[in-house]
């Protein structure tokens, strides 16, 4: 039987616009880009130019540092154009699709026959490592045994994509997935109460299956790592917090495909008809997005989720790891009256001045992306940990960071965190701070300093 | 309420940079942030948040203590009257209206001073206006006697007010909680102004309303009875004057129901720490019950909690976000202190009749060790587990 860890501090933010459980029929307009900022803390070495004919799996990028680590396209065509920004910085690389697909044969090798080494260079080979990610520091992996391997199954932030509704008819390449990543390291799995996949994998070899209960951020890697076998320094860990990357490694054992398809949740309090969505990465979102909200105000198209995505536009791409595009309302013509004392009943807040505390769990808001105060030095305390299950002082740890306390921050644990776990303590935050932007600036500070 | 935004969005470009009103930016920000909610979106990092801002936060604390201030005035009144003999005879509203005419200029200077040096001071940094003043500032007249020149607590707020927060870093850096600070300033210099017995009754009239008292009328706090070795319940002042409030005292610290309403306010929306408030009373409890036991004192323990600024101390002073411990194992022992502290004082010094103020001070001075302790445990935790060498 797989082990329950119970979370109590967290917090669940109900939104308007959960996608249905009904799939969308989408056809892609051909144009697809792949983002080296989606795969954070890797600097890119585009190998491909303008007008090359690639085959989906070959690799249109490498990470600069460590050339094996391939970043491979995830559809067969031709290559538009490497759009590039100030100083040159690689902005993405967009590919044409072609009207029949072709991809490059990586073979199905016997899973059971290989060692981690091989499965390791296989993964690497065929463009898929670098989907992975490592603590410490929360970077995309880079060529390095890693102590344990961390898959959370579970996706808990506002308005997710439920993974037990995507993995549905894939349980195969779940499992041979997970299979193949065991093969490299012992794998923890996090799921969630009632999961489906408990049975499918807690026999597998060298894989132990946990069960969190309780409220976001439960389904944060990094906040599983924390109970189940938190990191040291100087140890290295993969942590895949998107656990359709699982999927992905599955399909190219299954199939010798690199086959980069995932479901999407279009969800947010603007859609009009929040639904599932079928697509690729790096697949242009105009085609779903177009007509789909009122376009009479502002609004804000999110690749990803409200906590952690990033701002995107109708012609922006599906990030590597955008399980959601979100879009909410600006708010930026809000000019809401007085908030400092009105009762703001369609506001959200943990904090009790509002009524929100009374209005039940189930109630949905529609929030917009509007800061609502200015920022402060931190006044109140305990605000972070109430939504940090995580044996860390979260508010102590940004303090350091912001003070450039090098050894601080190692002693309070930054080894262990990743910008998404502060995601909702930056939410709650009556200071407005920044604090995804002050975590991940630390965790640069100390890959600098330990380079 | 339209119009409004447009006349802040058409007077607007005079505040910004090279704009003719520039000088008072920070003036012009602060009223509109406080009309309006800002319609700044996020830039980075999450896309939604939570209502709540550091506004929201400390207007609820001034609503807590609007009981305390109406009833202080209502009391200042009661006082004047009750010391005259014309009690009987007065009405509800001269009696609060005295009180409220007495106590408004406090308020006022208060204000006016505290807010006048934060507006310039968010000029001069190109910062924008912290809120921590609000509550500062209407605590100020609350922990101060009735009798008060203008002219010394205007000095005392500006001396709180820079050295007490500014030099810091402004709200969220201070050390010690500045209303305190201001208190302890005046204490230390003007004396005569802050304790002994002619200062805690008004004894002027006021519009026409009140009594002009004799001019050596004295009249000394409950607490200073005690003091000097006489229980106030044998000097004719009923327990149940004690917690409702008629006794003399600083403006806002008397009342013990108009003081819970205010934490009842403050512990529903969780702006103050239940922790602090409970500690900081079993503190209190305990060290008075052991020096009543040991015969050290004359009243017993319970007494000692309603009696002075013990309860208004606990409620809205100690409960000081920024200058309290902060992490939750940290608040139970900083409150334990400072109950501990304040009756040792109390009891141990006949110098002071009132402890709360310096162990308040004394503990926002350890706050942070105990915060150390606290979080040096999780660290020597996590270097045990393996971790850093």
């Amino acid at each position: 039987m797989a082990k329950v860890i119970k979370l109590c501090k967290g917090l669940d933010i109900q939104l308007k616009g959960k996608a249905a459980e009904t799939r969308l029929n989408l056809k892609s307009n051909g144009h697809y880009a792949l983002v080296p900022d989606d795969f954070e803390g890797v600097v890119p070495k585009v190998v491909v130019k303008e007008g090359d004919i690639v085959k989906a799996g070959d690799a249109l990028f490498v990470n600069k540092q460590y050339p094996k680590v391939k970043f491979a396209s995830p559809v067969s065509g031709k290559v538009t154009a490497v759009e590039r920004g100030e100083r040159r910085k690689v902005l993405c690389v967009k590919v044409e699709a072609d009207k029949e697909q072709r991809y490059v044969d990586f073979g199905t090798p016997d899973l059971d026959k290989m060692d981690g080494r091989l499965v390791f260079e296989h993964i690497m080979e065929a463009g898929l490592l670098g989907y992975i990610n490592q603590l410490p520091y929360a970077i995309a992996a880079i060529p390095g045994r890693p102590r344990t391997i961390f898959v959370s199954a579970l996706r808990d932030k506002p308005l997710a994509c439920d993974f037990e509704y995507e993995v549905m008819g894939q349980e195969q390449d779940f499992v041979t997935g997970i299979k193949a990543l065991a093969k490299i390291a012992s794998v923890y799995v996090g799921v969630g109460k009632n999961s489906k996949l408990i049975g499918q994998i807690s026999n597998l070899d060298s894989v132990e299956v946990a069960v969190f209960d309780g409220p976001c951020p439960a389904g944060n890697v990094g906040v599983q790592v924390n109970h189940l076998y938190p990191v040291n320094k100087g140890e290295m860990v993969w942590t895949i917090g998107d656990p359709t990357v699982v999927l992905f490694i599955g399909r190219l054992f299954n199939t010798g495909k690199v086959d980069l398809r995932r479901l999407v949740a279009f969800c947010g309090s603007e859609v009009n008809k929040p639904c599932h969505v079928e697509m690729l990465v790096g697949e242009e979102l105009s085609t779903l997005v177009s007509n789909s909200y009122d376009a009479d105000h502002h609004v804000r198209i999110i690749n990803g989720n409200v906590l952690t995505g990033r701002q995107t536009t109708k012609d922006g791409f599906l990030g590597a790891h955008s399980s959601e595009v979100t879009i909410i309302p600006e708010g930026d013509d809000a000019d809401e009256f007085a908030g400092w004392i009105m009762p703001r009943l369609k506001q959200f807040s943990v904090n009790r001045s509002y009524f929100s505390w009374l209005m039940g769990k189930k109630k949905e808001y529609a929030l917009d992306a509007r800061v609502k105060g200015g920022e402060r030095h931190i006044i109140m305390s305990g605000e972070y940990d109430r939504v940090l299950p995580m044996d860390i002082y979260g508010e102590y740890l940004v303090k350091a960071i912001i003070t450039g306390d090098i050894d601080k921050m190692e002693q309070l644990g930054i080894y262990e965190v990743s910008p998404e776990d502060f995601a909702l303590a930056e939410f709650v935050d009556s200071s407005k701070l920044e604090l995804q932007r002050i975590v991940r600036e630390g965790l640069d500070i100390l890959r600098k300093e330990n380079a | 309420m339209s119009f409004l935004r447009n006349y802040l969005n058409k007077i607007k470009p005079n505040f910004e940079k090279d704009g003719k009103l520039h000088a008072f930016r920070s003036l012009f920000d602060g009223f509109e942030t406080f009309l309006y909610v800002p319609n700044t979106t996020s830039r980075n990092g999450v896309h939604i948040h939570d209502a709540i801002d550091s506004k929201r936060i400390m207007s609820m604390v001034v609503i807590a203590l609007m009981p305390a201030l109406l009833f202080g005035m209502y009391n200042v009144g009661y006082q004047n009257y009750l010391a005259a003999g014309t009690l009987a005879s007065a009405s509800f509203f001269s009696v609060f209206f005295y009180g409220f005419f007495a106590v408004l200029p406090k308020i006022l200077v208060s204000y006016i001073v505290g807010l006048g040096i934060e507006f310039a001071w968010a000029q001069w940094k190109g910062e924008e206006i912290q809120e921590g003043f609000l509550v500062s500032g209407i605590l100020i007249p609350l922990i101060i006697p009735v009798n008060c020149p203008l002219w010394i607590l205007a000095i005392a707020v500006a001396f709180a007010v820079v050295i007490g927060k500014e030099i810091f870093g402004g709200t969220g850096m201070n050390i010690f909680n500045p209303a305190l600070i201001c208190r302890a300033f005046l204490f230390f210099a003007y004396p005569s102004m802050m304790s002994g017995d002619k200062v805690w009754v008004a004894d002027e009239q006021i519009f026409g309303l009140g009594n002009t008292l004799a001019d050596g009328f004295t009249q000394a706090t409950p607490l200073a009875t005690v003091g000097q070795g006489t229980n106030p319940i044998e000097a004719g002042t009923s327990l149940c004057d004690m917690i409702c409030g008629f006794i003399p005292g600083s403006i806002g610290e008397t009342s013990v129901i108009a003081i819970a309403l205010g934490a009842l306010l403050l512990l529903i929306t969780g702006i103050a720490s239940w922790k602090t408030i409970l500690s900081v009373f079993v503190g209190g409890a305990l060290t008075a019950a052991l020096f009543a036991g040991i015969g050290s004192t004359v009243i017993p323990w319970y007494e000692h909690l309603v009696l002075g600024g013990f309860a208004f101390g606990a409620v809205f002073m100690a409960t000081d976000p920024v200058t309290s411990a902060r992490t939750e194992t940290g608040k139970w022992i900083y409150g334990f202190l400072i109950g501990m502290m304040a009756i040792v004082i109390r009891v141990m010094n006949p110098g002071y009749p009132e402890g709360m103020m310096l162990a308040i001070l004394l503990m926002n001075m350890f706050a942070p060790t105990i915060d150390h302790f606290v979080v040096e445990r999780n660290i020597s935790k996590r270097m045990k587990r393996g971790g850093i060498k």
